[in-house]
This record gives structure tokens, C-alpha cells and sequence, in this order.
């Protein structure tokens, strides 16, 4: 089911001229309602700075009354942090929500070098709300942190 | 008869001068604070009532209530209604930015003498003719839906209207009118903030944000400004009253104290929702022949958790 880590570094490795990847583990969870979750990824500064949305999965497919955009603040950190300026959907960042597994996105190539922190963010609906935060260096240097209900593992790699 | 009934007005009329200052809060409770896109609706409760936010006593009136868009131009309250202990209504936020929901009031109180006989201006008319209400009997005391079961109202008949200024004649004599002027506001912001609808009106006592209302978390600090006519209000009291007294022992207000540039500095232990108030009196009215005013500003903002 889940992606070998063998095939993840392959995969970083064809895909040249990034600041590095991100690796976002959703965690399978045993519960009789299960919704995947909403979440946002976004680096900032550490010395402060304007926040940048690296990606943000959501219900794209939700329309109507109650469109997917709705419970976008449910994220509300990184709703506060710049989500409530950016408009959706948004090229090549907004997406469909992820099912459990392993995911990977490259960091942006222009990202500057310097010293960052990597937000994770996932909310789910009739389930929790979890924010996990990576410190980030570019050029990257593996790094590592895991969230404890809504997210798994999130992992920086080099290039 | 006439003298007696007059004496009960008065009576009356210095027992609710305590009751302004007593703890029967008003508040607007927001279904939400944050919210995304340009479909979503507030639904707000309104009511009266000593702990927050539990509506145990009286409604909330919907008359009256404003509703000021982004851009600062009116807007709508729907689905208003009004039960024994509460009122309900909504609005829709289909434009994005900040939203100011509320009221703003301003009235006369007083009294003045025609032929020593003492008359009251404004609060709630006086008793049908003959009728006198005794301790204890209506006065004071709104009736909500519910109360007048039969039997229960007024034996005389019908509550004489209010008296306004129009009403003082020539020959009143002794003449003491106070402006009565308040604020009960919230704000909530679909999708990013704006600050169209919090600039200060240079009127009576308000609020000017330095933090966004609708930007406070739990563990920063806020900067909210407070104004009398524009004014820094130096050395005002703001009581600041967390939501969810009934899951805690202790009631948890807080009085602070603006400084001199009219400051209130804030800080939100927990996350959650927060009543604020503060009143001040001056003798700077606004309305003609009123010697003094009474202002009270109220608010109620959203806590988030980091």
C-alpha cells in the first residue's frame, strides 16, 4: 500500500531542481466515520516573514450551498497565516484530499536559502485538528518531526 | 393619589439606576467569528442575562439591530425571531471582508417639575392612570413573552407612553436630563480581515482595535483602543468576562484599566468567546438641555486556539 522508502528517494532523485521534498504521512485511522482530512502545507521565515502555501488538498469536487471551500478556515492556523488570501483553487498548489498513505511534494525550486519552518496542517471533519512543524534549512538537510492523530510522519529530504 | 403615584415613579425610577450598573449583561453570541468564501451565514443569539453566555432571562430585541457590510454600507438581519429567553438572527456574509452587527442607542432619561409635580422623561412611560405599582409589581421589569399570564397585567389598562423632550413644557422648572447612549457590537470576517467597519465615528464611547477583533489567539496579546468622541478614553474600566461560567467555579472577569492614550492591553488565557464591557459618565452630552450622558460600550469577540 504505502510507498516503499527506496522508491521515494527515486522518485526525488527524477525530479531535479527542488529545494527539496516533503513527505506527508495521513495516518489510517479505525473510526465508523472516517472524511480524509483537509491540509495545508506552508513554509515561513523563522526570522518572521509572509507565509508561502506550498500545498493545500481540500474538497475540490463539493459544490453548491456548502461548497468544499467552506471549511477552509477549519485549518485555522493556516487560514490566519495567508489561507484566507489565497484564492482557490490554486495553480499548482490546491488539490483533491488525500486518501491514508504517504505523500510527497517538492518544495518550491525558487524557495531562498535560509532558515524556515515547515507547517503541516490537517483538519477532518467529525475528527481533529493537528498542526506539525519542521524546522526547514534550504538548501535542505533531512529533517523529521510526526504528528500524533491526524497526521503521521512528516519528512524534509535534500533536493 | 397624584403625589403618592409620583413618589413610586421616583422611587422607581432611582432603584433602576443601580440596575443599569448591575450584573444583567447584555451580549451577542456569534455562531462563529472566521469564516471562508461568500456563502456562509452568521446565526447570532441575543439576550439579557448574568452569566455568559447562558440566555436565563430575558431576549434580546431585534429591533434595532444594524448590520454594517465591508464596505460600510447597511445590511440585512433575517430569520429574526424572538423567544422567552433569547433572540435569534442571521445574516448572510456574501461579500468577504470584516462585518459589524449590532446596535447603537441613544436616549433621554430624566425628569423635570410642572407645578412641583415631578414627571419623568424616557425609560418606560409611566403606569396607567390610577394604577400604581407597588415594590415588587411590574415596574422595572420587562415583560417577556410569557410573563402577563392572565390576570397578571396591569389593572388599569394600558401603560402610558414615555415622556420625551418634546413633552418638557415652558414652565418646567427643575429640569435634569441625562443622555443615555450605548454600543453592543460584534464583528466577523469572511475570508480576510478589513477595517472599513472599525474606524471610530468620533460619537460617544467606542472601540478602535488595534488587534483585529477577529484576529485574537489564545496566548497573544491584544491591543484594543478605546474612544470617548474620538478621544483617547484615559483610565477607563473594561471588564473582560470569559464565556462558559457554569464549567468553572469562579466567575473569571477581569477589570482592567486603559492608560493614558486610551490602551487596553489583553491578554486571552484560553481560547474561547469573551464579553467586554465598559461604561463611562461625563457631562459632555451631545442632546440639547441634557446636563449629563451615560455611555456604555459591549462586545463580544472570539478566542481561537493557536
Amino acid at each position: 500500500m504505502r510507498l516503499s522508502a527506496p522508491l521515494l528517494i527515486a522518485g526525488t532523485i527524477a525530479a531535479p531542481a527542488t529545494a527539496g521534498t516533503v513527505t506527508v504521512t495521513i495516518p489510517k485511522l479505525a473510526v465508523a466515520e472516517y472524511h480524509r482530512p483537509y491540509v495545508a502545507v506552508w513554509v515561513e521565515p523563522q526570522g518572521g516573514g509572509p507565509a508561502r502555501t506550498i500545498a493545500v488538498w481540500y474538497d475540490i469536487k463539493k459544490v453548491g450551498n456548502e461548497p468544499g471551500t467552506k471549511w477552509l478556515s477549519d485549518l485555522r492556523a493556516w487560514w490566519r497565516k495567508g489561507g484566507r488570501s489565497t484564492a482557490m483553487p490554486a495553480n499548482g498548489i490546491s488539490g483533491a484530499t488525500r486518501a491514508p498513505g504517504t505523500h510527497s511534494i517538492p518544495l518550491p525550486a525558487d524557495l531562498k536559502p535560509g532558515a524556515y519552518t515547515l507547517n503541516v496542517e490537517a483538519a477532518r471533519e467529525t475528527g481533529g485538528r493537528e498542526l506539525v512543524q519542521v524546522p526547514l534549512l534550504v538548501p535542505s538537510k533531512a529533517a523529521r518531526a510526526s504528528g500524533s492523530h491526524e497526521l503521521g510522519a512528516v519528512t524534509i529530504s535534500a533536493r | 393619589m397624584k403625589k403618592l403615584t409620583s413618589r413610586v415613579l421616583v422611587a422607581a425610577a432611582l432603584l433602576s439606576v443601580p440596575a443599569a450598573v448591575s450584573a444583567h449583561r447584555m451580549w451577542l453570541l456569534p455562531s462563529g467569528t472566521i469564516f471562508a468564501g461568500t456563502d456562509s451565514w452568521v446565526t447570532v443569539d441575543a439576550a439579557v442575562s448574568n452569566d455568559l453566555f447562558y440566555a436565563d432571562h430575558q431576549p434580546g430585541r431585534i429591533e434595532g439591530m444594524k448590520v454594517w457590510q465591508p464596505d460600510g454600507s447597511p445590511g440585512r438581519v433575517q430569520n429574526g425571531s424572538t423567544g422567552r429567553y433569547r433572540s435569534v438572527f442571521d445574516v448572510q456574509l456574501d461579500k468577504p471582508g470584516t462585518w459589524k452587527i449590532g446596535t447603537e442607542t441613544s436616549a433621554l432619561m430624566g425628569s423635570f417639575k410642572v407645578d412641583g409635580v415631578e414627571r419623568r422623561v424616557g425609560g418606560r412611560g409611566g403606569p396607567p392612570g390610577g394604577g400604581m405599582g407597588g415594590p415588587g409589581g411590574p415596574q422595572g421589569r420587562p415583560g417577556g413573552p410569557g410573563a402577563g399570564g392572565p390576570g397578571a397585567g396591569a389593572p388599569g389598562g394600558m401603560r402610558q407612553p414615555p415622556l420625551t423632550a418634546a413633552d418638557i413644557p415652558a414652565n418646567a422648572t427643575d429640569v435634569q436630563l441625562t443622555e443615555v447612549q450605548s454600543r453592543n457590537e460584534i464583528f466577523v470576517t469572511t475570508g480576510e480581515p478589513t477595517r472599513t467597519v472599525l474606524k471610530p465615528t468620533g460619537k460617544g464611547l467606542e472601540l478602535d482595535p488595534v488587534t483585529h477583533p477577529d484576529e485574537l489567539v489564545a496566548g497573544e496579546k491584544a491591543q484594543f483602543r478605546f474612544l470617548v468622541d474620538g478621544k483617547p478614553a484615559a483610565g477607563l474600566k473594561v471588564t473582560v468576562v470569559p464565556g462558559g461560567k457554569r464549567y468553572r467555579d469562579a466567575e473569571g472577569a477581569r477589570e482592567l484599566t486603559t492608560g493614558a492614550d486610551g490602551m487596553l492591553a489583553l491578554d486571552w488565557p484560553n481560547a474561547g468567546m469573551y464579553w467586554l464591557n465598559a461604561t463611562l459618565t461625563d457631562n459632555k452630552p451631545t442632546a440639547a438641555r441634557a446636563t449629563s450622558r451615560r455611555m456604555s460600550y459591549t462586545t463580544t469577540v472570539e478566542v481561537m486556539t493557536p
